[in-house]
């Protein structure tokens, strides 16, 4: 009897969270507080077990994440014992950035893109894990499970190296790095199976709920703190909603639905016609937008 | 997918259940842009029902702006990832695609079909089980479609599935079909496929792809989705021997020391009898360690943590084996190369060869020959460009375990890395050990041929005359260091600092010491105003010796023509090409 698919996928993943912790000198692993990043940090503690976790993890805090999120973040911080860090763009705070008064491709590109290289500059990481996945998007197809990153931390899609087997190449010079990504092989669907299958702890806000919401650019907009200003002829509405992948607050949309466990959802998700990336508005700016943030450096 | 869906809908649980335990299957699809591999695809995502509608919105409005079917869907577009090759209508690397159904989950690596086929393709199949070779009926079995099939072979991939596409296009002709299969069949017989099943299809009109076509009554046989939902893969690794390279050593106290790794092949259970493959120490499995309690027995794919009975040194890079079934061990191997890098392949070179989780510093001591991908033959080669496969003999500084790839693909590749520019510049695939590691190295005899050797050079005393001779024999220095190989410009004044030209007084010695370096396996460059006196030619008895005489009458035979009319620059490249090399 061979393995089963999630079998197979943990088992991949283990061996790149492992291969990692063992090349480079100063490993860590990016937490976005969503799912993918719960299934990281799961496999995490399985590829190390009886050990603690070898890297610490790291939050770039936009200062704009769901209340819950910030919540949920501390909670496993303290059940786990993983060691925290917390960055934040303090130059984009001093400037008042914000999603409202920005627009969200300037505010992604300083608070985000900007916060998360300062971070990476500050405590000089040789390799970071992300929870990307291949069925993502496009350009995420084709990124390696090593990427390469240059000193100001570019992605060259015409300059990546071949990646045979499980063999991953880990050298790097000073101020080089790369981003290791241990879900690659992983389908949205693989992700909420193996949530349901491991039990693993997943912010409430996947789970339907009553929340005040306005609408707005089409998108259900979640009243999470009184930095959200209603906008003339704009209404809060107490829906019925949940979140089908998490970020910024303003710039996450909600979907009206009634799925209040995992079965439920995943039963929502198999049905629905839209892809998850939908409910992100950096990814409407334009075609290759991804691609182009990518290059950036943005995750 | 109905029932599915209605399995879905009416209980979720149910059909979660029904997937835990389903199985994977990663395949790679060959074919050229033309052979429509990229429609192909797109049709079993669009056919599986794995495009969304926000997916399809962009598809189709992407196939209005640069689509190549006119008013139909490109199905082609969902497929090509990067900006600039959608633009170029290219696609230039290796994209992944999943997709799932009832039976299965898929995991595509698709590769394009141009240029740097080789590199993307082997990079592509080296975790693929399956090949999908796609051939466009009206051209049949093409040099590309031998190349692809040879490159498959060559990864180890025993099952392939031939698609004959685009049947539309010659009326579904089942003698057709039946031309081409027997023509690939024969071709194919030198390249030791387990399986070969073919598929009369057209991916554009979705002839056979998920459901058997009404065009193609004479075809009895599955269709492509039904051949990849029910092929056998049940990899054999598990039946081979235990083979666990140690990934990580876990010690989070004094009270546990466990090895994590990921088995690569063969199953151990706790009371089994494991031998460090390099060090030959060997202990007892105590426990199999993982997150979700010990296990029982461990199998060929799962990631593990061991511990052992012994406190017995082991760190990363060591091969956890049994005793009853070691591996190879050896510091000189044959191996089978694709050069993955734009720099070519220059033997002699030093570089990082990893196998497994160990790493160890390596030189290709000699290419043998280089395989044509195309005819298949073996050719004779100095170097190995980009996208070329060969043959070499590799010395490693400390000795490796492994298996050949053809027993143990897991435990018989490697990948080579540039230790100045840290790229990945070759895929390898051992063959079997070399004598040299067999006998040990301490029965080794030393003299010039096998210092030589190990440099990977033809050890020379060049002896250059001429008004730039100096020039020449700096340029001549540089470019056998730019090469990787080890040269020595012997200049006068190492002997004697007053001393600017090789004067009669300093000739002897200087020939003698030419003459020791030369034992050492060095290109040594002598730069003279004259040429070489007989008795200091004497002197340089036993070596292999060459006079390059600049500016030399018309009427003088040279030994080595130099073309009068070239700059030094090219003059040293060839130099170096012609007797170095």
């Amino acid at each position: 009897m061979p393995l089963s698919h999630l079998r197979q996928l943990e088992a991949e993943s283990i061996h790149i969270l492992r291969e990692v912790a063992a090349e480079f000198e100063n490993p860590v692993m990016l937490y976005s507080i969503g799912k993918d990043s719960a299934v990281m940090l799961h496999l995490a503690r399985k590829a190390f077990y009886p050990g603690k976790l070898p890297f610490p993890l790291l939050h770039v805090d936009t200062t704009w994440k769901f209340r819950e999120m910030i919540a949920f973040r501390d909670r496993m911080a303290s059940e786990y014992g993983f060691e925290l860090l917390i960055h934040t763009n303090q130059d984009g705070v001093a400037k008042g950035i914000s999603p409202f008064a920005h627009g969200s491709a300037l505010y992604t590109d300083i608070m985000k893109t900007e916060g998360l290289k300062q971070a990476l500059d500050k405590y000089q990481f040789d390799a970071a894990f992300g929870g990307a996945r291949r069925d993502e998007e496009k350009s995420r197809a084709k990124e390696r499970i090593f990427s390469f990153r240059s000193e100001n931390h570019r992605w060259d899609p015409k300059n990546q190296r071949a990646e045979l087997w499980n063999l991953y190449n880990a050298r790097v010079k000073k101020g080089e790095s790369i981003r290791a990504f241990p879900l690659s092989n992983w389908t949205e669907l693989d992700v909420w199976q193996y949530i349901y299958r491991e039990n693993i702890p997943i912010v409430p806000l996947y789970f339907a709920a009553v929340r005040p919401v306005v609408e707005r650019d089409g998108m259900l907009i979640l009243v999470d703190d009184e930095r959200l200003q209603l906008q003339p002829g704009e209404v809060v509405q107490h829906k019925s909603v949940r979140f089908r992948t998490l970020g910024c607050y303003p710039l996450t949309g909600a979907v009206a639905s009634t799925a209040t466990s995992l079965p439920e959802i995943i039963q929502e998700m198999l049905l629905t016609r839209t892809s998850e990336r939908q409910g992100r508005l950096i990814d409407h700016d334009s075609a290759g937008s991804m691609e182009k943030k990518k290059q950036e450096g943005y995750f | 997918m109905t029932a599915q869906s209605a399995l879905i809908a009416e209980d979720i649980r149910a059909y979660l259940q029904a997937q835990e335990e389903q199985g994977m299957l990663r395949f790679i699809t060959c074919g050229s842009v033309d052979d429509g591999k990229s429609t192909l695809i797109g049709r079993l995502l669009w056919d599986s029902k794995l495009i969304f509608e926000d997916q399809l919105a962009s598809l189709e409005a992407d196939s209005k702006r640069v689509g190549t079917q006119g008013e139909k869907i490109d199905y082609a577009l969902l497929m090509d990832g990067l900006q600039a090759e959608r633009e170029q209508g290219i696609t230039i690397d290796v994209a992944y695609r999943y997709f799932a159904t009832d039976r299965r989950k898929f995991i595509v690596a698709d590769t394009p079909g141009h240029e740097q086929y080789t590199r993307n393709m082997v990079t592509g199949a080296s975790n693929a089980e399956v090949a999908v070779i796609l051939v466009d009926a009206r051209k049949g079995i093409l040099t590309q479609t031998r190349r692809h099939s040879y490159l498959v072979s060559l990864v180890g991939i025993r099952k392939v599935v031939l698609t004959i596409n685009k049947m539309d296009l010659v009326a579904y002709s089942q003698a057709r079909f039946e031309e081409i299969l027997n023509e690939y069949r024969q071709f194919a017989i030198p390249l030791g496929f387990d399986e070969i099943a073919a598929i009369p299809i057209s991916a554009l009109e979705g002839d056979n792809i998920i459901s058997a076509s009404p065009h193609t009554p004479w075809y009895a046989g599955s269709t492509l989705l039904d051949y990849l939902e029910t092929v056998e893969v049940t990899s054999d690794a598990v039946s081979r021997p235990f083979r666990l390279p140690v990934q990580w050593v876990n010690r989070p106290n004094l009270d546990f020391r466990g090895f994590s790794g990921t088995i690569t092949s063969g199953r151990v259970r706790p009371g089994d009898a494991v031998l460090v493959a390099t060090s030959g120490r060997s202990s007892r499995v105590a426990r199999i360690v993982t997150f979700d309690g010990d296990l029982p027995e461990a199998l060929a794919g799962q990631a593990v943590t061991l511990t052992l009975e012994d406190e017995i040194d082991i760190s990363r890079g060591d091969l956890l084996t049994m005793a009853e079934t070691p591996p190879v061990v050896a510091d000189h191997l044959e191996a089978k190369l694709v050069w993955l890098h734009p720099d070519a392949l220059v033997p002699g070179r030093s570089c990082l060869l990893k196998a497994g989780t160990a790493t160890v510093p390596a030189r290709v001591a000699a290419l043998q020959f280089r395989v044509n991908v195309n005819s298949l033959a073996q050719e004779p080669a100095t170097n190995l460009a980009m996208n070329e496969v060969g043959v070499c003999t590799l010395n490693l500084d400390k000795p490796l375990a492994f298996d050949s790839y053809r027993e143990n693909r897991g435990t018989g590749n490697f990948i080579l890395i540039d230790r100045l520019s840290n790229a990945t510049v070759a895929a390898g695939m051992i063959h079997q050990p070399l004598l040299r590691a067999a006998q040990g190295w301490t029965s080794r005899s030393i003299d010039r041929a096998a210092r030589a050797a190990s440099l990977g050079q033809k050890p020379l005393i060049l002896w250059i005359s001429g008004r730039d001779a100096a020039t020449l024999a700096e340029l001549v220095e540089k470019r056998l260091l730019h090469l990787g190989r080890q040269g020595y410009w012997l200049r006068p004044e190492r002997l004697d600092p007053q001393a600017d030209t090789v004067t009669l007084e300093l000739l002897p010695r200087l020939a003698e010491i030419a003459r020791i370096l030369n034992d050492a396996g060095l290109i040594v460059l002598i730069a003279a105003e004259g040429s070489l006196s007989d008795a200091a030619r004497a002197r340089l008895g036993g070596s292999d010796f060459r006079e390059i005489l600049l500016d030399a009458p018309a009427d003088a035979t040279a030994e080595f023509p130099l073309q009068t009319g070239d700059s030094l620059e090219r003059q040293a490249e060839q130099l170096v090409t012609a007797l170095c090399l």
